[in-house]
């Protein structure tokens, strides 16, 4: 099984100046004075708790590490954000618009990290639970086996990308609907069978929404994730994090959430072609050579 | 180059790529193979003799499990490559070559690293004089303007990676620059020589600083070896 790996430019600094469609300025200004605190349209992103306490994840991630990961990593990603989105057109968006919007097509904008990072550490949080491990069930199982083989295989590409990112970022399984993200590409036969789990990891911030997938479940391997329980030991953390603390109900929701929302676009699109359809019926025909001074033929 | 001293004493080539096999040679097959293996370099001070900039429990760490497993992983990767090559398999040939960038440039990385940094009793933490101190001034105004341009270049690099003190041979200027994960500074201009390095990654600086890089990042220049910078600068620039 391949993994995909996504990769841009993690770093700050765009290289392009951003489309001019979208002002990336802050327009904080008006009149040469700052507008006062209650007059500036702020809505404030907020830090979610995890839905458990920060102790009760132990011994497999101790309250130390949620303290720190959730206390001071997620939260600066959160004020960050804030701070950089406050009076300008990502302002009020939601969080998965402010994400793809920031990414700017694989060349992110400076709010990009910290979007994407509260994005990825809310769905952390999310994806695991005291007491989880086990094994998931269903329809989730059934695409598991058709997609990976066996859970162990399936396993076994999650500790590889995991263990293979080199560097910081995260590991995720995700499910991908079959949809090109070029304008004239089409899949002359869509089907659901062309909807799949894969494995990916992605580097840093980046995260797979930002390429239309639907994430179900991600592990965080940026060292600070894992260093204070594990140190180095990145492989253990990983294997702890799969036998006791992933909530397979959890991925199983997302799975049900990401196969309707497919459903939903291949409707959409499959309406959009008739339309289309029709509309080519009933027009004129195109005139689709142009007249030519002489009668000469290419084919003699 | 002071690479060579990254290679086991066991190297085994010449410059003719051959040298005599002894009869208790353990390691007869690599020898005969050519393989040269890449070895772990100890460090010149004890692991807890960079307290209270860096503690003894990280510098440990940092030796003994991070570099050597990017020497382990490289030395791997090096003789699958082998195998590859041999065989003609161009696809495994560029397979490998991530894990060789990635490993192989923790191993170059951290090799530099070691000796850029000094206790200091022995020391460390001393500002450069002469030749490196004037380049210095000349490039980057003084040295506490150079030592802010490195905190905030390291202090903004997502994610992994080095911040580098660099000459460049060409023009014979310094230049401050960063690199991604293990990278190596050469990805950055072959020209470039590193004079410091200065490792951000997390397990640099966690159990210490825990989130707050620009306190590791503050701390660590007492502890730098601005001898080792200068013996460098001055021998690219003789």
């Amino acid at each position: 099984m391949q993994h995909y790996t996504l990769s841009c430019c993690g770093g700050v600094k765009a290289s392009l100046p951003p489309p001019l469609s979208f002002r990336w300025s802050k327009i904080k200004r008006e009149g040469g004075r700052r507008l006062p605190r209650c007059a500036r349209i702020a809505a404030q992103l907020e830090l979610k708790p995890p839905p458990y306490s920060l102790s009760s994840l132990e011994p497999h991630m101790s309250r130390e590490t949620l303290e720190y990961h959730w206390g001071r990593h997620h939260r600066a990603h959160v004020a960050s954000l804030n701070n950089l989105i406050a009076g300008t057109d990502l302002d009020g968006m939601g969080l998965d618009e402010i994400v793809v919007v920031s990414y700017n097509k694989g060349n992110p904008l400076p709010p990009f990290v910290h979007a994407a990072q509260v994005w990825n550490h809310d769905f952390f949080w999310q994806s695991i639970k005291p007491g989880g491990g086990g094994r998931p069930s269903g329809r989730l199982m059934e695409l598991i086996e058709k997609d990976f083989g066996s859970f162990d295989r399936m396993l076994e590409e999650f500790k590889r990308a995991a263990l293979t990112q080199f560097g910081s970022g995260w590991a995720w399984l995700v499910y991908k609907a079959n949809r090109l993200d070029v304008g004239n590409a089409v899949n002359p036969r869509p089907s659901e069978k062309d909807n799949k789990l894969v494995m990916l990891k992605s580097p840093n911030a980046v995260n797979p929404i930002v390429w239309d997938y639907s994430p179900l479940l991600a592990i965080d391997v940026w060292e600070h994730a894992y260093y204070l329980d594990y140190e180095n030991r990145r492989a253990d953390y990983v294997s702890i994090f799969l036998e006791k603390l992933v909530s397979w109900e959890v991925v199983s929701d997302r799975l049900d959430v990401a196969i309707e929302r497919a459903a939903e676009r291949a409707r959409e699109a499959e309406t959009r072609k008739q339309e289309d359809d029709t509309a080519v019926t009933h027009s004129e025909a195109v005139e689709m050579y142009l007249d030519s001074d002489t009668d000469d033929s290419e084919a003699e | 180059m002071a690479l060579r001293t990254l290679f086991s004493k066991k190297a085994f080539t010449t410059a003719s790529g051959f040298r005599p096999i002894a009869a208790g040679d353990r390691c007869f097959l690599r020898q005969s193979r050519g393989l040269t293996v890449a070895a772990l370099p100890d460090l010149a001070y004890d692991y807890g003799a960079l307290e209270p900039a860096i503690s003894g429990e990280i510098m440990r760490l940092h030796h003994q499990k991070h570099h050597q497993a990017y020497v382990t992983n490289y030395n791997n990767a090096l003789e699958q490559l082998e195998t590859a090559v041999a065989k003609g398999d161009a696809s495994a040939v560029v397979r490998l070559q991530s894990a060789i960038k990635f490993n192989g440039g923790g191993h170059i990385n951290h090799s530099i690293f070691w000796k850029n940094l000094k206790p200091m009793n022995e020391g460390g933490g001393e500002p450069p004089h002469s030749t490196l101190g004037w380049a210095i001034d000349t490039d980057f105004c003084s040295l506490e303007a150079l030592v802010q341009k490195m905190n905030a270049e390291g202090a903004a690099l997502q994610g992994s990676g080095w911040v580098w003190l660099a000459l460049d041979k060409g023009s014979k200027k310094l230049c401050v620059e960063t690199t991604a994960n293990q990278d190596p500074l050469v990805t950055k201009g072959a020209n470039l020589v590193p004079l410091l390095g200065i490792d951000v990654w997390e397990h640099a600086y966690y159990l210490q600083y825990k989130n707050v890089r620009p306190d590791y990042l503050k701390n660590i220049w007492k502890v730098i070896n601005w001898k080792y910078a200068s013996e460098v600068f001055d021998e690219e620039t003789a």
